[in-house]
């Protein structure tokens, strides 16, 4: 039994018209507009959604996003390459790594350099650690959005953990900028792997209680199966890729599709499910979690211990790249990553344009997601989509 | 990939091919043959999965440079199609039919660069911008730094190095 019932007679309801488009009648007193954000807790960062409802049932939705735009990308476009780093990075908030791994792959590409084998193993480490710390936000926060708070805080503290080792290996907790083009910026400190591995184990137990906590609770469990289903023939239709793609039965990872820095030498699978609800979604990332744990622990088994760790590169401030374009995508925790990058010759890039999956699950998917879904489910359906409003408005 | 290129080169007039990567190449198509050509990638050589459309804007050439980069998740590699369209009068047809996600993409264009795309569903809301009455902002002719003294107050700043010539002090102090 569904705690929340969705009305079967749809004659009362508004009917989309010949274009699709739905006939709401505001004036006739049937329907309430509701904006949800942007300063609600129920979003995922700063954008908005403007509801409208029959009751507790959302008839039409629009995503209206403009909160943050900070303008990265034409900035880039007035600064040297080098300098571009530090820009680029605050394009995501949640998991900036892997923009320093595709703006970094992309001044590589273009200027013939190949980066060292150290550096390969180093980078893998360090987009395996930001996908860990953005997957311990993301898991509980599901919960969350089912007043189920305690997964949340026992997340904060594990995220914090791996925020220690960053902070250990990079100097900073949130922006690292380890990775620098034609490398990584050192080594792994002196028992690093020694302070991660016992992270790790925490981290074990927290998945474990986390699996009891949320998938084995009679409430998510009721408020997640079968809600905002989104069908196989959504996936290529808009774009979705990664986990929710993954719990839609497609095998999409571009760790294994398209194998990068050192992935073609890690033993992993992504798991792959067969109905994208609500409930799978969560599971889904649930599942990259322990494979995330998995592949850090192969990764500091597997890695050389020393070795050249930056490979030569023109002076930073004279660095000019012939004319070119390349497009890079890495795989971050919510699916593909990608970075179009244009060169003029000059010393600055003529053009940078960041892919992220956000940009079509928080608009076109959300949209069309939203209809007939119920009031209170919205932000359960947007974390289940994993949004992340600064890779929109880049 | 070759192949490919190959196999397009007779149905439609395709230029300055270049395979960047094994997985990647860059074709440039004629701008009325473009949709079609994506139409014709999309249903019959499995570039199912639409990742990407981009503007570069060539000011100095007085031209747009649209991409629309393809995926082939079977094969695993990518096409990206160039088109170029006058700057001055930027219009291009809309694709939105093929791929949901391409009505934002058209909608951010139309925003950002001043680019047309007739028939693109809420193409003239605001996206990211609200009451902008400037020149679109992402065109190379925008000069961000000038609007901005001339839009908001001037405002005390701490005093702060040229990055240029503070990097240079830090990492070539002998040049």
């Amino acid at each position: 039994m569904s705690f929340f019932k969705i009305e079967t007679d749809r004659s009362k309801y508004p009917q989309r018209d010949a274009e699709g488009k739905m006939q709401i009648d505001l004036d006739s007193g049937k329907y309430v507009k509701l904006w949800q954000g942007p300063n609600h807790p129920g979003v995922t960062g700063n954008m908005s959604i403007e509801l409208t409802l029959a009751g507790d049932e959302i008839v039409e939705a629009k995503t209206h996003v403009g909160y943050l735009h900070r303008g990265f990308e034409k900035l880039i476009e007035r600064r040297l390459f080098i300098q571009g780093m530090q820009t680029s990075i605050r394009m995501c908030v949640a998991e900036p790594d892997s923009n320093e791994y595709v703006y970094c792959a992309c001044v590589e590409e273009l200027s013939g350099i190949e980066i060292p084998e150290m550096a390969k193993w180093i980078r893998t480490l360090i987009l395996e650690m930001a996908r860990l710390q953005a997957l311990l936000r993301v898991v509980p926060g599901q919960g969350g959005t089912f007043a189920l708070g305690v997964g949340v805080q026992w997340g904060v503290y594990m995220r914090e953990l791996i925020l220690d080792r960053f902070e250990e290996l990079t100097g900073a907790r949130i922006y690292h900028m380890f990775m620098t083009p034609g490398g990584v910026r050192g080594l792994l400190p002196e028992g690093f792997k020694k302070r991660m591995e016992e992270n790790l184990k925490e981290i074990d137990r927290f998945i474990d209680r986390i699996d009891n906590l949320m998938y084995n609770n009679a409430v998510f469990k009721k408020r997640s199966i079968d809600v905002a289903v989104i069908p196989p023939s959504w996936i290529d239709k808009y774009g979705i890729v990664g986990p929710v793609a993954r719990s839609a039965g497609f095998k999409r990872d571009v760790r294994k599709d398209y194998p990068y820095l050192a992935y073609d030498q890690l033993d992993f699978e992504p798991k792959v499910m067969n109905h994208s609800d609500i409930y799978n979604r969560s599971r889904t990332r649930w599942h990259d979690l322990i494979t995330t744990v998995d592949l850090i622990r192969q990764i500091m088994a597997k890695m050389p211990e020393k070795g050249v760790f930056k490979a030569e590169t023109p002076n930073v401030l004279h660095w000019q790249i012939p004319r070119g374009e390349t497009y890079v995508r890495s795989e971050a925790s919510r699916g593909e990553y990608g970075l179009y990058m244009v060169t003029d010759g000059s010393d600055k890039p003529r053009r940078i344009n960041l892919r992220g999956p956000s940009y079509n699950n928080a608009i076109a998917v959300l949209e069309d997601l939203l209809v007939g879904a119920n009031i209170a489910d919205v932000a359960a359906i947007m974390v289940s989509l994993q949004t992340c409003p600064p890779e929109i408005e880049r | 990939m070759e192949n490919l290129i190959e196999k397009l080169k007779n149905i439609f007039e395709i230029k300055d091919a270049v395979i960047q990567r094994p997985d990647l190449c860059f074709a440039t198509a004629k701008k009325e043959q473009t949709i079609s050509l994506i139409t014709h990638l999309r249903d019959y050589e499995g570039f199912s999965h639409f990742v990407l459309l981009s503007v570069v804007d060539w000011i100095e050439d007085k031209q747009f440079q649209l991409t629309y980069f393809l995926n082939n998740p079977t094969q695993k590699y990518d096409v990206a199609i160039r088109c170029i369209i006058d700057r001055e009068e930027a219009t291009m047809t809309s694709a939105h039919h093929l791929w949901k996600q391409i009505a934002t993409y058209q909608r951010e264009l139309k925003e950002m660069y001043g680019i047309e795309f007739p028939g693109s569903p809420r193409l003239n809301e605001s996206f990211i911008l609200e009451g902008w009455d400037n020149i679109p902002p992402m065109r190379r002719d925008f000069d961000t730094k000038k609007y901005a003294e001339e839009t908001f107050f001037p405002r005390e700043r701490p005093a702060t190095n040229d990055p240029a010539e503070y990097m240079k002090s830090k990492l070539y102090p002998d040049e």
